[in-house]
């Protein structure tokens, strides 16, 4: 321990905290544009400058550790007048029109300046070269905005082991982006948004869907059904004010009516289906594994995640035979709405619109990969992440919080609470063994609560195993058997799962991958900002989803069982290959030098 | 071949303009090799291979970008950070003028200028008959010889803007041999 007096208090901290850390442990607030918890400070901003007795100059409170006996001011006239001085600077280089700008209500820079009273500026200056990016399907960068923070270089590289945005050219001509002026589509980005979570401006946004989906929706020709994931009912509240983690299914699906749409569906439909496909595709390999002898395509990959597989086309093409080839939750209910519901309501699929709400902006880019038209049309039409479904809302004068408890429309909304958890890290794997285990044993996890508790939580990589007893006589070639699990989430520990299995191929037999951390609670489309308290509150939140439901596992769903007796036949049957199956291709890491 | 493997990553030899890309790769492949294991192996490589190539081609940093398992937008972030490396072709023959306090003060920047537009291009370019390249360099240590431009090897002491034209005509393709010899 270490004692040392900030702004007169006399505390005492960990020996390895930084000076920012021991402040904000007693209440001291000192303000950052740049730093990241959990990440190796950079120093970059220079707006969390305090001042240390005998050192001559300020220091960067972040990334100062902090000693003994040492004595820190963080409110003094020398700190204000400095911070001052930064933020000026910044603004003076910041290429705003905070009146037109999306993130005028959320912006750090504009709210710290408005704390630090700068009402003028005295500097004025040759603004930077400024340049619109919108090459990318899903993310848009403005350079003008960026301040240099470098929060996107880092999540980019450190937590997302993708690193397309780096720090380029020097001095005053330096501009965050993909290699020398080039545009994001030159680079492999996996389009997770992560960057887009982080930017403390607007300088990266999620690309625009509210104006067509409006468009849609004035036009009454159009059918216009939405889906939402299961991830936003434990977000969405934080965009009217309400703490993270308040469940807002009932009032997310009043909003959802009150603007207009026709139907309101859950992806969590499709997300039980998916366990079915998955669940079925694997029990198929293991066979092939355990009973015919054959090389099995296994430890078998999920595929919900969009930015997860963008990853994996362009940096781990030795694993995509191992990925599942179920397409994720949300296209599997575009490609079914166009057809399934279509034929059933009797409706035109050439007229009907789907949206869907997500937390995620790589689900942009999914909904426009060409080979997602299995209905003979773009399956999903638009995608709106969380925070747009948020400003929708707030654009059609609705009084969120007032909102009646509204229920999903049959059959597309009818789901399980197996489906909820595919909004979190280890959910998918722990739906799909609660249906794999009552499938193969005739008999439900003997777990407490249903839950797989190794799978919980934000530790990075996660393991588990089920030993599957007293098997029924279709799959009693598993009796006994071990079936080991893993789970990541954010793709650098993906990247080193996917290293341990290359050297160790037999030791997994299903393992699930999800591109953001804490999964997709914690999306690149999520409200901000999302820390790892904001994640774990969404995250039990959804358990208690879960917990709340009377079904519980996906091969119980009533409207998939019909599903299947209509239409699909069953599952991995011909019809499912050609609506809820996909392949992948490899892909390069850079696309145009 | 024999000749470009044996070429050492500080070499002072002048680059071989005429070497082809795929030409190039083996040789570059193996300092990779060398360097894999060293951290901060990237600056070495890319020093190697522009002594090798004279410029860094896009597809050569994509290249080294794969092999040594960096991205390609932090190989460029540090190509286009360090003025020494350059991505386009250089000319035959490279002008630097200086910059230094000496050389500014006594009018390096209309020397500059004037070089500039008598051939048709910016600092860090190339002429299209890749002839010339230009660039600034930041005190050659002949102060007293201010303003100073060095053409390849060759120092030009007290330049004037207005004898611009006559300093780089001997330079000019069409001059042949005589260009070996300078304005001492």
């Amino acid at each position: 321990m270490c004692r040392l007096t900030i702004n007169g208090k006399e505390l005492h901290v960990a020996d390895n905290s930084t000076i920012l850390q021991a402040a904000a442990s007693v209440g001291i607030s000192i303000p950052t544009l740049c730093y990241l918890e959990g990440l190796t400070p950079m120093g970059a901003c220079r707006v969390c400058l305090v001042e240390i007795e005998g050192a001559p100059t300020l220091s960067a409170s972040c990334s100062t550790p902090v000693r003994e006996g040492m004595v820190v001011q963080t409110n003094s006239k020398r700190v204000r007048e400095a911070r001052k001085t930064v933020v000026e600077l910044l603004l003076s280089e910041h290429d705003g029109d905070c009146q037109l700008c999306e993130r005028s209500d959320d912006c750090e820079l504009r709210q710290l300046a408005d704390e630090l009273g700068i009402r003028s500026n005295r500097y004025e200056g040759a603004k930077p070269f400024s340049t619109v990016d919108n090459s990318s399907v899903a993310l848009v960068r403005n350079n003008g905005k960026c301040i240099k923070c470098r929060r996107c270089v880092q999540v980019c590289s450190d937590i997302q082991h993708v690193g397309v945005l780096s720090a380029q050219y020097r001095g005053y001509h330096t501009t965050i982006g993909p290699a020398f002026t080039n545009t994001l589509d030159s680079v492999a980005c996996v389009q997770c948004g992560q960057c887009a979570a982080v930017c403390p401006v607007g300088a990266i946004v999620e690309t625009n869907h509210i104006e067509p989906v409006l468009a849609a929706l004035d036009n009454p020709k159009t059918h216009v059904v939405v889906q939402t994931a299961p991830a936003i009912r434990a977000a969405l509240g934080e965009c009217f004010g309400l703490p993270p983690g308040t469940l807002v299914t009932g009032k997310m699906v009043s909003a959802l009516r009150e603007l207009g749409f026709d139907a309101v569906f859950d992806t969590d439909f499709t997300a039980d289906l998916t366990i079915m496909e998955e669940g079925t595709e694997l029990l198929t390999r293991l066979r092939n594994k355990f009973v015919l002898g054959q090389p099995g395509r296994l430890p078998q990959f999920t595929s919900c995640s969009p930015g997860w597989i963008n990853y994996a086309e362009h940096y781990f093409p030795d694993t995509l035979d191992k990925i599942s080839t179920c397409k994720s939750p949300q296209q599997m209910f575009g490609a079914l709405a166009k057809t399934y519901y279509a034929q059933k309501a009797g409706i035109d699929p050439a007229n009907m619109v789907v949206v869907s709400v997500m937390p995620c902006t790589a689900k942009k880019f999914e909904a426009a990969r060409p080979e997602m038209r299995s209905s003979g049309f773009q399956d999903v039409d638009y995608v709106l992440t969380t925070r747009e479904l948020g400003d929708l809302i707030k654009m059609g004068g609705i009084d969120f919080n007032a909102l009646p408890e509204g229920t999903m429309d049959a059959p597309l909304g009818i789901s399980t609470g197996a489906a909820d958890i595919f909004a979190n890290t280890g959910g998918v794997m722990e739906a799909a063994l609660r249906t794999v285990h009552a499938v193969t044993t005739g008999r439900s996890l003997g777990t407490e609560d249903l839950h797989i508790a190794p799978l919980a939580g934000l530790e990075g990589i996660k393991t588990a195993s089920v030993v599957l007893t007293g098997t029924v006589d279709a799959w009693s070639f598993l009796e006994g058997k071990e079936v080991k699990v893993a789970v990541a989430h954010g793709l650098g520990n993906a990247a080193t799962l996917i290293d341990h299995i290359r050297s160790n191929p037999d030791e997994f037999q299903f393992v699930e991958i999800m591109t953001c951390p804490g999964g997709c609670i914690g999306g690149g489309g999520q409200p901000r900002f999302t820390t790892d308290e904001v994640r774990k509150a969404r995250i039990a939140a959804i358990y208690k989803e879960d917990e709340g439901r009377e079904l519980r596992q996906s091969h119980e769903n009533p409207a998939v069982q019909a599903l299947y007796k209509e239409f699909l036949g069953k599952p991995l049957g011909e019809k499912s290959h050609h609506l809820l199956h996909t392949d992948y291709a490899a892909k390069p890491r850079v696309n145009t030098p | 071949m024999a000749q470009v493997a044996t070429t050492e990553q500080y070499s002072s030899a002048p680059p071989v303009h005429t070497l082809d890309l795929k030409d190039v790769i083996p040789v570059i492949d193996d300092i990779i090799e060398r360097y894999r294991s060293t951290r901060g192996a990237l600056i070495p490589v890319l020093q190697s291979a522009q002594n090798l190539l004279g410029h860094l081609p896009k597809d050569l940093l994509v290249h080294i970008s794969n092999k040594l398992d960096i991205p390609y937008s932090e190989v460029a972030g540090v190509v286009t950070f360090y003025s020494f490396f350059t991505t386009t072709p250089r000319g035959v023959h490279t002008v630097r003028v200086c910059l230094g306090t000496a050389c500014y003060v006594r009018g390096g920047k209309e020397v500059l200028e004037a070089i500039s537009k008598e051939l048709g291009i910016e600092v860090g370019q190339t002429t299209d008959d890749r002839q010339f390249s230009l660039e600034i360099g930041r005190c050659f240590g002949a102060c007293g010889l201010a303003p100073v431009v060095m053409v390849d090897d060759t120092v030009h002491q007290r330049v004037k803007p207005s004898r611009i034209k006559n300093l780089l005509e001997p330079y000019r393709a069409d001059q042949g041999e005589e260009a070996e010899h300078g304005d001492r």
